[in-house]
């Protein structure tokens, strides 16, 4: 039990993807332009992400070493393909917002990365929990930033409006604020961990 | 005329890593060194172009099949392929350019601009959004033009990050903000300064 705990715990904060890993930078910088868009973001990463975990677990004695890379990768577009019709079908307006980033879902290292280093060597249950606590932190993580350019960017958090429009500085929800409010995120992470020890 | 401004817009209005952010982890990873960033630019220009045209033409059968649905398996696969075929082909017509882009091709295959750009170009409705301006058509070559003016663009980035960043390492830095947190605060600088370009197409 406590080592399903771990595992699980160990994706949401140890090793969170983004903020410790700093793994999948791609879709954490240009889908936070607002938390609902984060979140969104991360949640059909999470998706894949378990889904992936789980398959590759369960077909690991069968997948020649050789080749394990490339039918890696397949199973992972698959599961794109999957999130990318149902979200065309009953969200496309997050569809539209989140655009090319959905099908880049299959080259994100975090989903590959947790194949290769987690779920081809642990059982289908671990794998399960495995991509479930990295799903969670990435989706964490991205609703975080999300949040902190949202607010600063235009003034709202999930977009209620939290003061005026016309005091945020719009330079947030462009291009450099990304950069600029991951960076001082990641300084914050790194302060209070070398904190901890 | 048209022509040149696809590489203005592509190279600096609408730059991939600073505007589009395509392509941030080799941005991220393989900028501490010039040298280094001038070889992955290299790599990356051959590979896109190549993964390009052969993205187009493959959409084609797609759209032709009515199996549209495959289109992100089938891509990445292709460019997972077409990246090891261009190994082997380098290795043996010039040792030299191996040696010199070698170390970067497999890296190539989990590049998001790769498979991100094959899919705008592969679609005429995103590939017309990024054309500057109405007198061009959605085509092969226009599609190519615009991939090969990207890549420039991604190397002109990656290049001029990695000149800041070998200056970077002699600076004095608070101790929390060391490693990726400083190296994304100059990119957000670096990113403001390109928007200074926006307008210009």
């Amino acid at each position: 039990m406590s080592n399903a705990l771990k595992t699980f715990t160990n994706g949401l904060l140890k090793e969170n993807p983004t903020f410790v890993l700093v793994l999948g930078m791609c879709p954490t910088l240009a889908t936070t332009t607002s938390a609902i868009n984060g979140m969104s973001m991360g949640l059909a990463t999470m998706f894949v992400l378990v889904c992936s975990n789980v398959v590759i677990s369960m077909l690991k004695n069968l997948i020649p070493d050789k080749v394990r890379i490339p039918a890696f990768i397949v199973v992972i577009a698959s599961f794109v393909t999957l999130v990318q019709l149902a979200m065309q079908a009953y969200v496309p307006a997050i569809y539209d917002v989140l655009g090319l980033f959905i099908p880049l879902i299959v080259v994100n290292c975090i989903v590959l990365g947790r194949a290769e280093a987690f779920a081809a060597k642990n059982t289908v249950g671990l794998s399960a929990l495995d991509g479930l606590g990295m799903g969670l932190g990435f989706t964490l993580a991205l609703t975080l930033l999300g949040a902190v350019r949202e607010l600063l960017g235009s003034g709202a958090i999930f977009g209620f409006q939290v003061y005026d429009a016309g005091y945020a500085s719009l330079i947030f929800v462009l291009a450099p604020g990304a950069f600029i409010a991951l960076a001082y995120l990641l300084a914050i992470v790194n302060k209070i961990q070398k904190k901890d020890k | 005329m048209a022509y040149f401004l696809i590489f203005i817009s592509a190279i600096f209005v609408n730059n991939i890593v600073l505007s589009q952010f395509l392509g941030i982890c080799p941005f991220l990873g393989v900028s501490k060194k010039i040298d280094t960033a001038l070889g992955m630019g290299a790599a990356v220009t051959f590979v896109l172009t190549v993964a390009t045209i052969v993205t187009y033409l493959l959409q084609i059968l797609l759209v032709k099949w009515h199996i549209e649905f495959l289109q992100t398996i089938v891509f990445i696969l292709v460019i997972a392929a077409l990246v090891q075929m261009i190994e082997i082909i380098l290795k043996k017509i010039s040792p030299s350019l191996y040696q010199a882009l070698g170390v970067f091709l497999p890296l190539i295959t989990t590049n998001c601009c790769i498979l991100g750009v094959a899919i705008i170009v592969a679609d005429p409705e995103q590939l017309m959004a990024k054309l500057p301006g109405d007198a061009l058509s959605a085509n092969l070559l226009t599609g190519t033009l615009f991939a090969f003016a990207t890549a420039i663009g991604f190397a002109l980035a990656l290049v001029i990050f990695a000149g800041i960043r070998e200056q970077l390492a002699l600076a004095k830095i608070p101790k929390a903000m060391q490693g990726t947190p400083i190296a994304l605060l100059t990119a957000g600088l670096l990113a403001m300064a390109f928007m200074g370009f926006s307008g210009v197409v």
